[in-house]
């Protein structure tokens, strides 16, 4: 790593704000160089809009911080309808 | 201002123009199909490849103001990024999950068939 990047909790509180998620999940995958990240979000604002468009609104959110992140991995951008909570209980 | 600089010039986007319109399959990818450089870049190769689809790559790693034009004329900021029949179809998440779904092979279907 060149410098420190952006922290875990800089990338939560910009999703937070423009997203306002029920439930979140920032890991950060870069071993703490803050530069790669794994995002799960939950969110109402993703209510009526293809996977492709909610990326765009993730990026969107996160655009001062991309540009210091070299990898950002979206998990999963679902609504609240679409969120399980217990995955474990409905195994494909 | 370098702030307002935009790396997409007209020239730049007439020619990505053509590039995703004369191709049904396009990766801009970091690396090539046979040598990708970023594990994004390879899991989205490795999908087309298990489709067998025609398709080619172009190396962003060797075109500095054609990785920066991409990121404006797709409004997506990384790398690798898929286009179907001249339109963004996503990032490596979404053609993960596509190809997973089936809407993967659904869109190139269309597109092989247009």
């Amino acid at each position: 790593c060149r410098d420190m990047g952006v922290t875990k909790e800089e990338v939560e509180i910009a999703l937070n704000s423009s997203l306002n998620p029920s439930h979140l999940v920032v890991i950060d995958t870069s071993g703490g160089c803050g530069a790669s990240f794994e995002v799960t979000i939950v969110s109402e604002h993703f209510e009526g809009k293809r996977l492709l468009e909610r990326h765009r609104l993730v990026n969107t959110a996160l655009a001062e911080q991309m540009k210091q992140i070299h990898a950002l991995s979206i998990k999963k951008a679902v609504t609240p309808a679409q969120w399980n909570p217990n995955p474990t209980a409905s195994q494909q | 201002s370098a702030r307002c600089f935009s790396a997409l010039s007209p020239e730049m986007k007439s020619t990505i123009d053509k590039v995703v319109q004369s191709h049904k399959v396009v990766l801009f990818m970091k690396g090539t199909k046979d040598f990708p450089q970023c594990g994004f870049s390879n899991t989205v190769v490795q999908i087309l490849k298990s489709l067998n689809v025609p398709f080619e790559t172009l190396n962003i790693l060797e075109n500095d103001m054609l990785r920066q034009g991409m990121k404006e004329y797709s409004s997506w900021p990384t790398f690798p990024q898929l286009y179907i029949d001249g339109e963004f179809f996503g990032g490596c998440d979404i053609t993960i999950e596509a190809y997973k779904n089936g809407q993967l092979q659904e869109q190139i279907e269309k597109a092989m068939c247009s």
